[in-house]
């Protein structure tokens, strides 16, 4: 029989190209993982609904950006860079201090992320979105 | 002499756990590699000194891209009314309560836009944000 001789053949797959398709796929890999790790200010939002929550007047600093970039702080206006000191000598006088950070429907994002960049720089926790002005 | 001796001897790296190293450099990269990726609106970060990576893994983020055009990208959904970013990012909730939410906002989108994105993520409860900046100044 002819057929009975084809199983006396070792039959293997050739494994030695077995490490040259790895190293194939790893640099596939390789070249498609991107490792850039996103990065930001982290922000909590509060929960939705208008829950009115009753906060002494004097735990409240608010702080508003106007159009033109510009912040004011207890009615008092300042360097957007100044923001940081201002509030951390605050919340030294008053750690249970929070600040609410009001900004024009015009205001540049820039701004808004260089306050908050401030805030996060006095170590400041509390802090409050309100709502836009219109 | 002494020295002549020590130059016979063979030196050789051990070749043989190779495969096993590739290996296991490939499981990783495998792992690491996550496929999906929406190329998103063409922005340009804000800058900013105290940013920090986020803490979970990019499996739970879903990204938000604002442009200065008041363009709205929700992953690989364009947001034509705000008002819709509620129900996608409620579904997008409600699959994977980890959610965070990173905000690639150009520099230049007016804060008008940005505070109802915020307003929506609010409804839908996707409280978690990332303001997402490059390291500057």
């Amino acid at each position: 029989m002819v057929l009975r001789k084809n199983k006396d053949k070792d039959v293997e797959i050739p494994s030695a190209s077995l490490a040259d398709i790895v190293f194939l796929l790893l640099i596939f890999f390789l070249v498609t993982t991107s490792i850039d790790t996103q990065k930001g200010l982290d922000l909590v939002l509060p929960p939705p609904g208008d829950t009115e929550i009753k906060i002494p007047k004097k735990n409240i600093t608010n702080l508003f950006i106007n159009a033109a970039g510009q912040a004011m702080i207890d009615n008092q206006v300042i360097d957007v860079r100044e923001i940081s000191g201002i509030v951390k000598e605050k919340l030294y006088e008053n750690p249970l201090l929070i600040v609410s950070l009001k900004t024009h429907k015009d205001s540049d994002y820039n701004v808004y992320v260089k306050v908050l960049d401030q805030l996060k720089k006095a170590d400041a926790k509390r802090i409050s979105i309100a709502n836009p002005e219109e | 002499m002494e020295f002549k001796k020590k130059n016979k001897i063979k030196l050789a790296i051990p070749t043989a756990s190779m495969p096993d190293i590739i290996f296991m450099l490939l499981i990783f990269f495998m792992v690491a590699t996550v496929i999906r990726q929406y190329s998103g609106l063409q922005v340009k970060l804000p800058e900013a000194v105290k940013i920090q990576k986020l803490d979970v893994s990019n499996r739970h983020v879903s990204t938000i891209w604002v442009d200065k055009e008041n363009n709205v990208v929700l992953d690989d959904v364009t947001v034509k009314n705000v008002k819709n970013l509620r129900n996608l990012a409620y579904q997008k909730r409600s699959v994977d309560p980890q959610l965070v939410i990173s905000l690639k906002a150009d520099k230049l989108a007016r804060m008008k836009i940005i505070n109802e994105v915020q307003q929506e993520l609010r409804k839908a409860s996707a409280l978690r944000i990332n303001y997402s900046a490059i390291p500057g100044e």
